[in-house]
């Protein structure tokens, strides 16, 4: 059992009157890549700073280990950060931004000299040190800033979009790299994103943030199946998301047909939010399903055909993923195992408009 | 590119009238003498007027030592003011630079006279008189008073680049506020000291108009004795352009080993 490393208790921030956020608590593993991740303007970078010392909260507690940190200034606190712009330093050569930290402990030149090294071949940076950090491409930069923060052998490191002004190929990568040097150095990360394929790519455990309130924490793969409210299946994947109504445990009706499901313990007639992802909509013949629709768009993906289908009476168009292509205008019938239906309590926001955010 | 460059024409006239011709001609004068054929003799006269050369360099090195001393700190805060109290404080900067510079020196007179407002006041409280005008210390006071906006402002302005997350960089990663001013702080501003000290520097070491109005004449500057040469009851153009093209030749060295001051430390980061 691994024990927490950083702990916020009732987190409140306010800016200008805005709560920012709302009573947020967190209890973080040692050891973890956890993942905060919202859409932008949620609170992500805020609980950040709050965590490195470089905002204070309104109120609540922040813990390192068991001790109270918050009277603890950022320069004290063991854990580094990896900002969102890297904040290089441009008057400093490669070697001695990452040797910056090293030189204010007074550490020896020897000292300095291999750790330098062994960082900068830690992130694949060998050979750079006499280079000017204005002369590095995006990607080099943000490596000495990883670098540089992880010469101070942080037990946690935080790092903000850090991939955030990278083109996707080399983001791909880093992630790939983030993930082995995390592994290899066995300490925990706390890791910034809006991007909903890096969270679920590289964490162990994502905390799913909106409005500055968590919505949901746990594995990636329980965010993915399991999400526990419509804003975090909508915001994780694309998702249709429909009214329904619970008749009985197991037994829901959206769109006009009744389906089985595996959700118990809601009211009678509840009105509910019901979530299927696009590729667990089975296509059957129109006759045998109640829910049908039309075609009315097809898109080849690579690995699956991405179609829409207009089902009368709703509002939004549902998305459907299959590796066999339908004829645009065809009417299909749909049909989903009671397993891949996702009952949740209704979401009184608006997920569009959530999102739209970013 | 090359088609634009009559754009610069005007500049290169501008150049040609009010700097190339002027040097010419100071040139001319300082290497004739008054028949006109070529001589060395005003160079060499400088031995003679080398206490008033040394005083000059001195008094301008202190002056110049205490703008960047007042100068940097408030160049400091002003950077990381709020952007209005910024303003506010770059307008208090520049409001007396408005008033004329005669008259701005002029009231500094009245006020360190013996029996001047500053004395007066001491007076009241059973100090003084203390005898303040006409020393060498009130034409550092002048110097200090009139060239310290030209330290700050230049140190301000590559100091107000300094990105904020900088600083927080700079904390992140274990360093105290002395540690941020020494290793961050101080190494990207030195652009700006650098610019401060020279505009500082060139015209305290040649002022005349401070050294007569606060020095009362008793301390005489370079500049001072190259006005007399030229506007005084004996005039000599020849030695007054010899002295003012040694003073010229000094200013552009020591401008010459402070650029490469700053070089130094661009390029030898790794000596901080
Ligand atoms: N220093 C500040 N002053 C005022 N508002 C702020 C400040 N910092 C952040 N905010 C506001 O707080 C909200 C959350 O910001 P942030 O934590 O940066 O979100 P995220 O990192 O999730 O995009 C935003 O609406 C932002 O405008
Ligand atoms: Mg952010």
């Amino acid at each position: 059992m691994s024990e927490n490393i950083i702990s916020l208790k009732n987190i409140s921030v306010s800016f200008d009157d805005e709560v920012i956020l709302d009573k947020l608590n967190l209890d973080i593993k040692d050891g973890a890549f956890v993942t905060l991740l919202g859409p932008s303007g949620c609170g992500k970078t805020t609980t950040l700073r709050i965590i490195g010392g470089f905002q204070e909260p309104d109120s609540g507690d922040v813990f390192f280990g068991s001790e109270r940190i918050n009277d603890l200034p950022a320069h004290k606190r063991k854990l580094n950060t990896v900002f969102q712009r890297y904040a290089l330093f441009p008057h400093l050569n490669v070697y001695e931004n990452v040797a910056f930290g090293m030189r204010v402990q007074k550490k020896s030149e020897a000292e300095i000299k291999a750790k330098v090294a062994e960082m900068l071949k830690l992130v694949s940076l060998d050979g750079f040190e006499k280079r000017r950090t204005s002369t590095l491409s995006g990607g080099q930069q943000q490596r000495v800033a990883i670098a540089r923060a992880l010469a101070n052998d942080p037990r946690v490191l935080l790092l903000d979009e850090p991939l955030g002004a990278l083109d996707l190929k080399l983001r791909k990568e880093m992630q790939v790299e983030l993930k082995r040097i995390q592994s290899r150095l066995g300490i925990t990360f706390i890791y910034v994103t809006h991007d909903q394929e890096e969270a679920l790519s590289m964490s162990d455990t994502i905390v799913v943030m909106n409005h500055g309130v968590i919505q949901q924490i746990g594995s990636p793969t329980d965010i993915y199946n399991e999400p526990e409210n419509g804003f975090v299946a909508d915001f994780i994947g694309e998702s249709n998301i429909v009214d329904g109504i619970m008749h009985a445990d197991c037994d829901v009706e959206f769109c006009g047909t009744r389906f089985e499901c595996v959700d118990t313990g809601f009211g009678k007639d509840e009105e509910v939010d019901v979530v299927v992802r696009p590729e667990d909509v089975i296509v059957v013949p129109k006759e045998e399903s109640g829910l049908r629709g039309t075609v009315t768009s097809v898109t080849f993906k690579g690995v699956h055909y991405e179609m829409y289908v207009n089902v009368p009476g709703e509002e939004e168009e549902w998305i459907i993923q299959s590796t066999v292509a339908q004829e645009e205008g065809k009417e299909i019938g749909m049909t989903v195992i009671p397993e891949n239906i996702h009952i949740m309590k209704k979401y009184t926001g608006d997920y569009a408009s959530d999102i739209e955010f970013e | 590119m090359k088609k634009d460059s009559w754009l610069a024409s005007p500049f290169m006239v501008w150049v040609l009238i009010f700097t190339v011709v002027p040097l010419g001609m100071v040139c001319w004068y300082a290497f004739t003498d008054a028949s006109g054929a070529f001589t060395f003799e005003n160079i060499l006269k400088i031995g003679t007027y080398w206490d008033y050369l040394k005083d000059s360099l001195i008094m301008g090195a202190v002056a110049t030592a205490l703008c960047l001393l007042l100068g940097y700190p408030l160049a400091y805060i002003m950077s990381r003011a709020s952007w209005g109290a910024q303003q506010t404080m770059m307008m208090l900067l520049m409001l007396p630079q408005w008033m004329n510079f005669l008259l701005r020196t002029y009231s500094w007179m009245t006020l360190l006279e013996n029996n001047g407002l500053i004395n007066n006041i001491l007076g009241r409280i059973g100090l003084g008189p203390f005898h303040m005008i006409n020393t060498k210390g009130a034409i550092i006071l002048g110097m200090v008073y009139n060239f310290l906006p030209y330290m700050i402002l230049p140190i301000y302005s590559v100091m107000e680049k300094i990105h904020d997350s900088l600083f927080e960089a700079a904390r992140d990663l274990g360093a105290n506020r002395f540690n941020t001013m020494r290793r961050v702080v101080f190494p990207l501003s030195l652009p700006g000291v650098i610019t401060g000290i020279t505009m500082v520097f060139v015209p305290s070491v040649s002022t005349f108009v401070i050294s007569q109005m606060l020095g009362g004449g008793r301390n005489m500057l370079i500049g001072d004795v190259i006005e007399r040469l030229f506007v005084g009851a004996a005039p000599n153009y020849n030695v007054g352009a010899a002295l003012s093209l040694v003073l010229m030749v000094l200013i552009l060295i020591s401008m010459a080993v402070m650029k490469k001051f700053d070089d130094g430390e661009e390029t030898g980061g790794l000596m901080m």
